[in-house]
């Protein structure tokens, strides 16, 4: 699938420079190291833009190509800002059957976003994700680090109210 | 470490043992509590459960007498969060916070089991109270998930209790590398990732090739939808993977090894995390173990949401920090595999059978499954099933004794058509 190039302008800080260059200096020498280092890189930024991209590529000297081609590869890099509330739906089998699909409508509906976007006002974004292995409570959908199982769309608004 | 100093801590928590197996026990701590801490019973909210149980029993002024354990899945995720209390057995099902104080104040200070919270049979409606017991678990042979739900998987020591480790000394002690191999072939394991391919094979052709450099990796990129067998082995049982890694290596002369993890699976990376940071300190892993002169690491790399890195090829590109995509066989990774060098690959669930293997032999192992696939496998059950969770069974089991006696069957009283 074709990753979107965000619009947002970025705004990267000093301060998240240098937990990079600390990243970088944590990994550098390693074998395979990029990957690693991308991991990281999107936990300071929330996400890899270009330009973050452009940093890693002028401090590690791997080129541009590749990292882009690795930050293109993995689902989980997202070259896109996440909403501060960042929530994921699965459609594994599992969850699918159990009707995860109208539980993912119901949230773009209220929300006002397609899965892949973020609200207009930055706070929700919404995502596919692959099987988490909480098959037993499918239908499963994720919202920052918390955890809801047997989800119905009835119950979508109340969770969301939470946040 | 030394052998003897493992045999000192297995003595040292002889009550692990004992306790869950019903006994009385002799250091003072007379009821073990254990709750599930995998990833279906944490979704539903069985960390604050153990939680409150410890602040009731400290208000109850038993703190002392009750050890509280947060284990790995006990296979009955539709029923949690599940919690069972020792030496006695009882198995609670469906347990909620609330429910902490009344389990405390009459089970555990006063001895009487909480009947309303006891799991009733889906079938007959009636209470049973021990696990082993129900329906579920009756028909089940328990050897990949021997310990998930069994011991803490965050503590070493629960799972030296459980001969944790011994296969590893006997292996450096007493066994020669090609022992090992023809110990891995004579048993009849198969690859548990799909394959099936025969696991002492593949480590003879990694044992042959000539490298000073080989690598031991564990696919843990368990990414078909509806599967948790190895999640849950990771998160009940890291321990088991982490020996059986280290047997592998001194079978084919490997100094170090990767676990290629998901990232989506938050609570198997951290306890395994933890588990080699402790066999680290308990010289376990790393220099010279059990002074034999072996060397053995071993390095975590995450996923990042790849389908295709579950295929070994790719998911050794990926170690390797590249894109994710496969590369033509042959060579074979027991060639050339990880950074060019000869590797063996084998699945989680594949792993967890070797300790036991090499403790409990060859014979033991071959009496289980069919002629051609020995042993047992590990299914997860979901979707339109009673008892959605994990299960283990000898392999040639059939599917409707999975579907109809173990999973209690297709809710509603539908029938089971085909599969």
């Amino acid at each position: 699938m074709k990753k979107k190039m965000t619009t947002v302008t970025f705004t990267g800080t000093p301060e998240q420079e240098q937990k990079l260059d600390a990243i970088i200096a944590k990994y550098g020498k390693d074998e395979g190291a990029i990957m690693r280092i991308l991991q990281d890189a999107q936990e300071v930024y929330g996400y890899l833009p270009i330009e973050v991209q452009k940093m890693i590529s002028i401090k590690t000297g791997v080129p541009l190509a590749e990292i882009y081609g690795v930050a293109t590869f993995y689902s989980q890099f997202s070259l896109n800002p996440k909403g501060k509330v960042a929530i994921s739906v699965c459609l594994g089998t599992a969850c699918y059957v159990k009707g995860s699909g109208p539980v993912m409508e119901k949230i773009c509906e209220l929300l006002g976003v397609q899965p892949g976007e973020t609200s207009a006002d930055g706070k929700f974004s919404v995502d596919a994700t692959r099987c988490l292995g909480a098959c037993g409570l499918a239908p499963v959908i994720t919202i920052n680090e918390d955890v809801y199982g047997k989800l119905q769309p009835k119950d979508v608004a109340d969770v969301l109210a939470k946040y | 470490m030394k052998l003897s100093e493992l045999a000192a801590i297995k003595a040292k928590m002889e009550s692990v043992v004992s306790v869950r197996s019903g006994e009385e026990a002799t250091d003072g701590v007379r009821k073990h509590v254990l709750i599930c801490g995998g990833t279906g019973c944490t979704s539903s909210n069985s960390v604050t459960i153990s939680e409150t149980m410890k602040a009731e029993l400290e208000k109850a002024g038993i703190a002392d007498e009750v050890k509280v354990v947060l284990t790995g899945c006990f296979g009955l995720c539709a029923l949690g969060p599940i919690m069972i209390v020792y030496p006695e057995g009882v198995f609670y099902s469906a347990v909620k916070v609330e429910d902490v104080p009344e389990i405390v104040k009459n089970h555990l200070v006063n001895g009487e089991v909480v009947t309303r919270l006891v799991y009733k049979d889906e079938i007959t409606g009636e209470h049973v109270h021990s696990l082993m017991e129900t329906r579920f678990y009756k028909s089940q042979k328990r050897v990949a998930l021997r310990n998930c739900g069994a011991i803490d998987p965050e503590d070493i020591e629960e799972y030296i209790a459980k001969d944790g480790y011994a296969a590893l000394g006997k292996v450096l002690t007493e066994m020669t590398p090609q022992g090992v191999i023809d110990t891995m072939k004579e048993s009849g394991l198969r690859g548990r990732g799909g394959g099936g391919f025969p696991t002492g094979n593949k480590w003879q052709f990694a044992a042959n090739s000539v490298s000073d450099k080989k690598y031991v990796v564990c696919n843990a990129d368990e990414g078909d939808p509806g599967a948790f067998m190895d999640r849950s082995i990771l998160e009940g049982d890291p321990h088991a993977v982490i020996e059986a890694m280290a047997i592998a290596g001194y079978a084919i002369g490997a100094d170090e090894g990767y676990v290629y993890v998901r990232a989506e699976y938050p609570i198997a990376v951290r306890r395994l995390q933890k588990a080699i940071d402790q066999a680290r300190e308990y010289g376990l892993l790393g220099k010279d173990i059990f002074g034999t002169g072996f060397n053995f690491d071993l390095n975590i790399r995450l996923g990042a949401g790849a389908f295709v890195c579950g295929e070994e090829t790719a998911l050794l590109t990926s170690i390797e920090g590249k894109r994710g995509e496969p590369r033509p066989r042959p060579p074979f990774p027991a060639v050339k595999g990880l950074f060019g060098q000869p590797t063996i690959i084998n699945n989680v669930e594949t792993y967890a059978n070797v300790p036991q293997i090499i403790l409990k032999g060859v014979e033991w192992f071959t009496s289980m499954g069919t002629e051609r696939s020995k042993g047992t496998k590990v299914f997860a059950l979901g979707g339109k099933i009673t008892n959605t969770g994990l299960v283990e069974v000898p392999m040639g089991t059939t599917l409707r004794t999975v579907i109809e006696e173990i999973g209690g069957g297709i809710p509603g009283g539908k029938k089971f058509k085909a599969a």
